[in-house]
């Protein structure tokens, strides 16, 4: 029995956090830009859009890989969680794809519709409410994770009526408070990355300064709405984020995190926004995953119990080595190219 | 996830050749100088844009597929063949970021960088099809692991990727993608041809098409000799059903056409030339082929849409062949392709086929393989999920695709083939759109 944290299998399951977090930083944002579209407004609301489908364009596809290889780590590294969530999340995951599928889609054809034409504006809105819904249900399906309420199959198969089984794991106010948390969250990065994003147009800048501004408050009531339906509905999760050794640094760090992109925005320090509501959507995920471990599927099969052999993993982490030397640098050159007008940072 | 399968393959192959069409047509501009080329990159570039978003899309969705509705696939199979896919997973990467480059980056980056991210493209879209086509021949022929009570030990993910079918099938798609796409290209361009002679946008077009499409062909005929010959030793009641072979016999006569009586034991109405099979699949006119008796019927494939498909497949690459060596011969005598009106015809009618045999193969492949899900391993009916009511995800994703599948072709007739009209070799007479 391995007494370090480090094993290999924890090192996996690592890398597969992270790719989630890349996923929610990148592919989140993009969803986010999808909320703004939808709620665009006032008389810049054309030049709203415009902002955000430039931003999103070059990068939403690149950025959505993330989710894939969140996923293919896992059913190459914990077959069982694999086989456990695509029978009991069958009906969210089903409908997220959905989602994936019509933003994805409308996205490129309303870039390629005739302009200004009806079906063009059909893009636009197809895009917009596929923005809102994906997001809720990646919310919704981690939340349900989360609850640990996704229970083996042994226990589901025997009786148990259809929503017993492929409901009630998911559908619970606790999860779809998840899911709204998630909503916001991504639209609230978007916003901060967008007045980056706006730099040469003041008017468009103060516009997204506010909806971040808005989105920050509103992260912060709903998050503590989460927190209080968590009690009942995510007690493992809620005693994990309370007493655990590291909950308290970890909060701290967090909300100073919170505050200072408060602060950057409030001051107009835009660029030093977009890194710390990075930081703080990292921190907060991260919680999230620390609070899981040493569980995949909390609590029904922790990440030793749901590892693959040995040799599977070893030359995974082989291919993900090599896999990122290939990686890095072509995303740094990505965003380079589209995104570093002045310097190079992190961005959506 | 079949149907969601036979929907991704297509777009799939055009993300593996597209690219490498317009990387042809913008090095011609830029050693040239020829504006037309590079308006063909830059139209090619935006059919591929939104081809490729639609193949990843439902890329995403199989990856989700493979657990939600083969669980018990995924749980045995995912620590062996989760190797490939993780590997086809930084192909996408690669292949997503810097087809992003090339779309956007037209005046952001220099010439040479921007050619370089299109081949880069290229090269990542071929290895992303290698890597899934290697999963799947896996499936085909396990190999890497012993079986002790019905589970996968001992895991080998090299041995599995090193399978014995991997390089037939790998090679035989790859060449697939090629030549799908090439003819495709091909035939639009020159039925646009065929109603406006003169159009040196459409001859340019149909050229650069024709270079990647014909060689491929040509090829593809030896490729599949492989791939039959591969299919013969592994998986012989695959064969069995593709020939129509019933019975276990020494000089296996080729039967060309036919309908499969599964009844009465026999195929009908085929032609059937003596010893081919044998002498095509073992290389010796006498040797034994296994026909279906020498299986249990409850391993035996749906035997009548497998040898269907196969003979469509053969005919179709039977004939893209031919027409490829037309094409070849054609191009030495005259130095010209778009002057004759038969040969145009002949490429519109093309158009198509080269899809319809993908299709068809992967019914050979697949349905060919049933009961399996695993050959020899696992049957498909105990890797299903138990939930029910599956007919209603079945149905909203069919519905979803045949949607996007409408939208898609009215939005390439709209922007790709809609063309300059009458574009002379001097000048383009384009709305660059
Ligand atoms: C442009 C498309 C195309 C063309 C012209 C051909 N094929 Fe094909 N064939 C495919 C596209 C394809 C495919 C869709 O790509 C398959 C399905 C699985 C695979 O690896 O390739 C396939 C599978 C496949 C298999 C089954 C492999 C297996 O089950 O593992 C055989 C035996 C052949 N082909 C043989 C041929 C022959 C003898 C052809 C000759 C004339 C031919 N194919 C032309
Ligand atoms: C790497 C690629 C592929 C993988 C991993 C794969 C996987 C599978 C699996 C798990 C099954 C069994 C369950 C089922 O019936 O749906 C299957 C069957 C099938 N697949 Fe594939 N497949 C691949 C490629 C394709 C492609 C490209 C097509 C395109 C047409 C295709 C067509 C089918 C069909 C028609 C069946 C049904 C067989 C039957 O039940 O009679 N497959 N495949
Ligand atoms: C024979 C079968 C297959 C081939 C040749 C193939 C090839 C490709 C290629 C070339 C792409 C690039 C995108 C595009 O061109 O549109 C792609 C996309 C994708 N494929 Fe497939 N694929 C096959 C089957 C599968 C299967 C079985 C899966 C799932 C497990 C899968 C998952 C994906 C995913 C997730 C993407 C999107 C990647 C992105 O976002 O760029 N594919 N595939």
């Amino acid at each position: 029995m391995p007494d370090s944290i480090f094993t290999l299998e924890n090192v996996m399951a690592a890398a597969i956090a992270i790719s989630l977090f890349g996923y929610a930083l990148f592919g989140g944002a993009d969803f986010g830009g999808g909320v703004w579209d939808m709620l665009a407004s006032g008389p810049r609301r054309d030049r709203q859009r415009e902002l955000i489908a430039d931003a999103i364009g070059p990068i939403w596809e690149a950025n959505h890989v993330w989710l894939i290889v969140a996923i293919v780590l896992v059913f190459t590294c914990f077959p069982p969680a694999f086989a456990l969530l695509g029978i009991v999340l069958h009906i969210p995951l089903t409908l997220m794809l959905i989602g994936i599928v019509m933003r994805g889609s409308a996205f490129t054809f309303r870039s390629y519709d005739v302009a200004h034409s009806v079906a063009q504006r059909r893009w636009g809105r197809t895009f917009a409410i596929a923005s809102v819904i994906t997001p809720l249900l990646l919310g919704v399906i981690l939340g349900s994770l989360a609850s640990g309420r996704v229970v083996p199959r042994e226990a589901l198969l025997r009786g148990g009526s259809f929503a017993d089984i492929y409901v009630s794991p998911w559908l619970s106010p606790f999860t779809l408070s998840v899911g709204l948390f998630a909503l916001t969250m991504f639209a609230y990065l978007a916003a901060v990355y967008l007045t980056v994003e706006a730099e040469n147009d003041a008017e468009l800048q103060e516009d997204f300064r506010r909806r971040a501004l808005g989105a920050a408050l509103a992260l912060f009531v709903i998050a503590f709405g989460t927190l209080l339906l968590a009690v009942s509905g995510a007690p493992r999760l809620v005693d994990r984020l309370t007493t655990a050794p590291w909950a308290i640094p970890f909060h701290l760090v967090t909300g100073s995190a919170a505050l200072l992109t408060i602060w950057a925005l409030w001051t107009r320090r835009f660029r030093l926004a977009r890194v710390t509501a990075a930081a703080q959507v990292t921190l907060i995920l991260a919680g999230w995953a620390l609070a899981q471990y040493p569980y995949i599927v909390p609590t029904s099969l922790t990440i030793a119990e749901a590892a693959a052999p040995r040799r599977t993993l070893e030359l995974t982490l082989f291919a993900l080595i090599a896999g990122s030397i290939v990686l890095f640098p072509s995303l740094f050159y990505l965003f380079r190219v589209f995104k570093g007008r002045k310097e190079i940072e992190i961005r959506d | 996830m079949a149907m969601s399968l036979a929907f991704h393959i297509i777009f799939a192959v055009v993300g593996i050749a597209m690219p490498v069409l317009m990387v042809i047509a913008e090095r011609r501009w830029q050693k040239t100088g020829d504006p037309i080329a590079l308006d063909l990159a830059k139209r090619w570039s935006k059919g591929t844009a939104i081809l490729f978003a639609v193949g990843a899309v439902s890329g995403t969705v199989l990856s989700f597929e493979l657990g939600l509705l083969w669980p018990k696939f995924m749980e045995h199979a995912g620590a062996i063949i989760g190797m490939p896919f993780s590997l086809e997973g930084f192909a996408f990467f690669t292949e997503a970021i810097f087809l992003g480059v090339y779309l956007y980056g037209w005046d952001r980056i220099s010439p040479r960088a921007h050619l370089a991210s299109g081949i880069l493209v290229a090269v990542s879209g071929t290895l992303s099809g290698i890597f899934v086509v290697i999963a799947n021949a896996w499936m085909n022929s396990p190999t890497g692991f012993d079986l002790v009570d019905g589970r996968l030990t001992n895991i080998d993910p090299v041995a599995g990727m090193m399978n014995p079918m991997a390089f037939q099938q790998t090679l035989h798609m790859t060449l697939a993608a090629f030549t799908a796409t090439g003819f495709a290209v091909a035939g639009i361009h020159a039925f646009l041809l065929l109603r406006d002679r003169a159009n040196e946008f459409h001859r340019r077009a149909v050229r650069i098409a024709l270079m990647v499409g014909v060689p491929a062909a040509i090829l593809q005929p030896i490729s599949g000799d492989l791939s039959a010959r591969a299919v013969a030793q592994w998986q012989p009641a695959k064969l069995a059903a593709m020939e129509g072979q019933f019975e276990t016999e020494r000089g296996a006569p080729l039967r060309i056409g036919g309908w499969p009586d599964r009844e009465a034991r026999t195929t009908r109405f085929a032609i059937e030339i003596p010893k081919a099979l044998s002498l095509l699949a073992f290389h010796d006119p006498d040797a034994e082929v296994q026909g279906l008796d020498a299986f249990d019927e409850s391993e035996w494939p749906p035997i009548l849409p497998v040898h269907v498909a196969f003979q469509v497949m053969v005919a179709i690459g039977t004939f893209l062949a031919l027409l490829g060596v037309w094409i070849v011969w054609h191009w030495i005598r005259k130095r010209e392709l778009t002057d004759n009106r038969l040969l145009l015809r002949a490429l519109t009618l093309a158009a198509p086929m080269g899809f319809i045999a993908i299709e068809a193969g992967w019914v050979v492949t697949e349905v060919g393989r049933q009961p399996w899900i695993i050959y020899g391993v696992q049957r498909t009916r105990d890797a299903v999920t138990p939930m029910p009511g599956l007919v209603v995800p079945f149905i909203t994703f069919t519905l979803l695709y045949i949607l996007l599948g409408v939208i898609v072709v009215w939005l390439l007739w709209s922007h790709v083939v809609r063309s300059p009209r009458s574009v002379s070799a001097s000048g383009v007479g384009e709305t660059a759109a």
